[in-house]
């Protein structure tokens, strides 16, 4: 007896004092706790599980039909993708999409925006960049209302009534140019945010180093290109890559505008064609596999995209220790 | 002389004519939801039966599409409780990830920054099935989590932002004369950034009246669509449509997106200026 509680004693001593200090520490982190909990629980429910299920469910072969009694076929869906006629056709619209839209308006249009509002009189700027925000703030339904009406058929059609006494017979455009009116509708509304952050960081460059340039004789193109653009190389970078992101998932104003038509696969690029396959019913049968697998090929390339542009924006400059703690 | 003034309003021109497009869209926006019918921007007529939506239920309205006032309300409890939950989500998150030292605090810094660019939309096929495995499929609540969520690592990111602004001597004053970390975040610090909460809460609320695929993915039932849902479904397949009834209800839904974007300007600029400081 004596020597099974000694035996036990020991131990349970060093165990107490170790309990005892985890618990102190474990109370002074109960402020954190409670304060991170909420945000830690959702980030946990609808980020990390949804990509755990999609990983999942893009390996069975869920669909309306075989709800009850799916089954697992590992990387068949992913074989079905690879080989599938409809994917380079997918994947061409979607690099077409994505590429045009970034270069001509998301980056293009938003240094012009950005060059051309920060050297007029102030107050004229803002008003510009102001209306150019319009389209982001505008529920995206109007806004695609918008580009539908503008490009509808004679007489109705905004463009058609403005371009036909030129000459040129009215059509609806829509169904014409899909591709042009898909672009552009994207563009106005990309190009409002790297408006933004280049005229911030144009107005953030010491005017000392235009005086300079002025000094020096430049003309206002010469200071642009000499100056300017490499003194927000950072921001045009950030924006390049933080806007192919969200230009590779974003589909809202194609659904809206022309739900990946005319025809067979006109403008659908891969995120709508996920969201088609698994959350509307599109062709009668919703494939929840299949398209949990075109979904996955995207969350894979969000990770991976999003890892690296946080490691090349300098990450470890923006998570310096905290300047006060326990007291 | 005349070429020196004409190589100054270049930008101004160059701007007018880019900015037209824009213009002429919302005018005809405004101007067609007066008109009986329109050809271009030129229109017919001048009537008030397009507005006639506000009078709510009825032949007079639409016969299968519920009273618009529901979808407003709808659309505003949306709005309003996503930015409430989600301003004070990230406001504890921002505090705690601003100022206290925790286990997992870089690594979740990390995530916040990660998950700030990355798709979110591309996982609504799963959340689809997550919410209806926690029965909140077609509910507010549902859309609302989820809402909430997607925009949160933004909040959070935003939120720290702003704390970090904030010089921790009245904070360390209170805390040494014993005020527990509740207390000092919620009455010394967070009136302290005031106009940053104002900001967020501004944006958030913006975000939340105009949003669209979530609400039109997450609700079936009349009851739970919001202006967004029910704008979309008058549309329908854009082919016979009344766009005086269509104009007048979308310039209904955008007038407080218009009101708030007119007095706010200030801040919301300073929200997409502010989140992006951690990227250059």
């Amino acid at each position: 007896m004596k020597s099974k509680s000694t035996a036990r004693a020991i131990p349970l001593v060093r165990v107490g004092i170790n309990i005892r200090s985890l618990s102190a520490k474990l109370k002074s982190y109960s402020p954190a706790f409670m304060f991170m909990s909420p945000a830690v629980i959702l980030v946990m429910l609808f980020y990390f599980l949804p990509v755990i299920v999609t990983l999942w469910i893009s390996t069975t072969d869920m669909s309306v039909a075989t709800f009850r009694g799916y089954r697992m076929i590992g990387l068949a869906n992913y074989i079905r993708m690879l080989t599938s006629r409809w994917t380079p056709r997918i994947l061409k619209n979607t690099a077409f999409y994505v590429i045009m839209t970034l270069t001509c308006f998301n980056v293009g249009m938003a240094l012009v925006l950005a060059l051309l509002t920060t050297h007029i009189n102030k107050k004229v700027g803002m008003l510009f960049r102001a209306l150019w925000l319009l389209p982001r703030i505008t529920p995206s339904v109007i806004y695609a209302l918008l580009w539908i009406w503008a490009t509808a058929d004679a007489p109705f059609g905004i463009i058609n009534q403005l371009i036909s006494p030129l000459g040129v017979e009215p059509r609806n455009w829509m169904m014409k140019t899909p591709w042009a009116v898909i672009i552009l509708a994207n563009g106005f509304v990309g190009a409002s945010f790297g408006m933004i952050i280049f005229t911030s960081a144009i107005e953030s460059i010491l005017p000392d180093y235009l005086m300079a340039a002025k000094v020096d004789g430049a003309s206002t193109l010469q200071t642009i290109r000499y100056v300017i653009l490499p003194m927000i190389k950072w921001p045009i970078l950030f924006v390049l890559s933080y806007q192919t992101l969200s230009l590779l998932a974003s589909y809202e104003y194609i659904l809206l505008l022309t739900n990946g038509g005319p025809g067979f696969y006109t403008t659908e690029v891969w995120s709508l064609y996920a969201f088609h396959l698994a959350l509307s019913n599109y062709f009668g049968n919703v494939q929840f596999g299949y398209g949990a697998a075109l979904a996955a090929v995207l969350v894979v390339i969000g990770i991976i995209t999003s890892v690296i542009y946080l490691k090349v924006f300098r990450f470890r400059e923006l998570v310096a220790e905290p300047k006060i703690e326990a007291l | 002389m005349i070429a020196k003034g004409l190589r100054r309003s270049i930008p101004y021109i160059v701007l007018t004519v880019l900015t037209l497009p824009i213009v002429i869209f919302y005018g005809w926006l405004l101007v067609s939801s007066f008109a009986t019918r329109m050809h271009g921007i030129r229109p017919l007529g001048f009537t008030l039966e397009n507005w006639r939506f506000l009078a709510g239920w009825g032949e007079a309205w639409h016969r299968d599409f519920p009273s618009i006032w529901m979808a407003t309300l709808n659309t505003l409890i949306f709005a309003a409780v996503v930015t409430m939950a989600e301003v004070s989500v990230s406001a504890a998150a921002g505090y705690a990830l601003s100022r206290l030292r925790f286990p997992g605090r870089r690594n979740f810094l990390g995530l916040t920054l990660v998950l700030h660019g990355f798709p979110g939309v591309s996982l609504l096929i799963a959340i689809f099935f997550i919410l209806r495995f926690m029965k909140l499929y077609d509910t507010m609540l549902g859309v609302i989590l989820v809402k909430m969520s997607m925009d949160l690592p933004f909040g959070i990111w935003i939120m720290k932002g702003f704390f970090d602004t904030v010089s921790w001597d009245i904070e360390m004053s209170a805390l040494i004369d014993g005020c527990s970390r509740l207390r000092t975040w919620l009455q010394i610090v967070l009136p302290l950034i005031r106009p940053g909460v104002a900001a967020l809460s501004i944006f958030c609320f913006l975000s939340g009246w105009q949003e669209f695929l979530l609400p039109y993915i997450f609700t079936l039932s009349f009851n739970n669509w919001t202006l967004s849902v029910l704008l979309k479904r008058l549309i329908g397949d854009f082919r016979f449509v009344d766009y005086g009834l269509v104009t007048a209800v979308g310039l209904f839904y955008m007038m407080p997106v218009v009101i708030f974007y007119a007095f706010t300007q200030q801040y919301l600029l300073s929200i997409y200026t502010g989140g992006m400081k951690g990227g250059a």
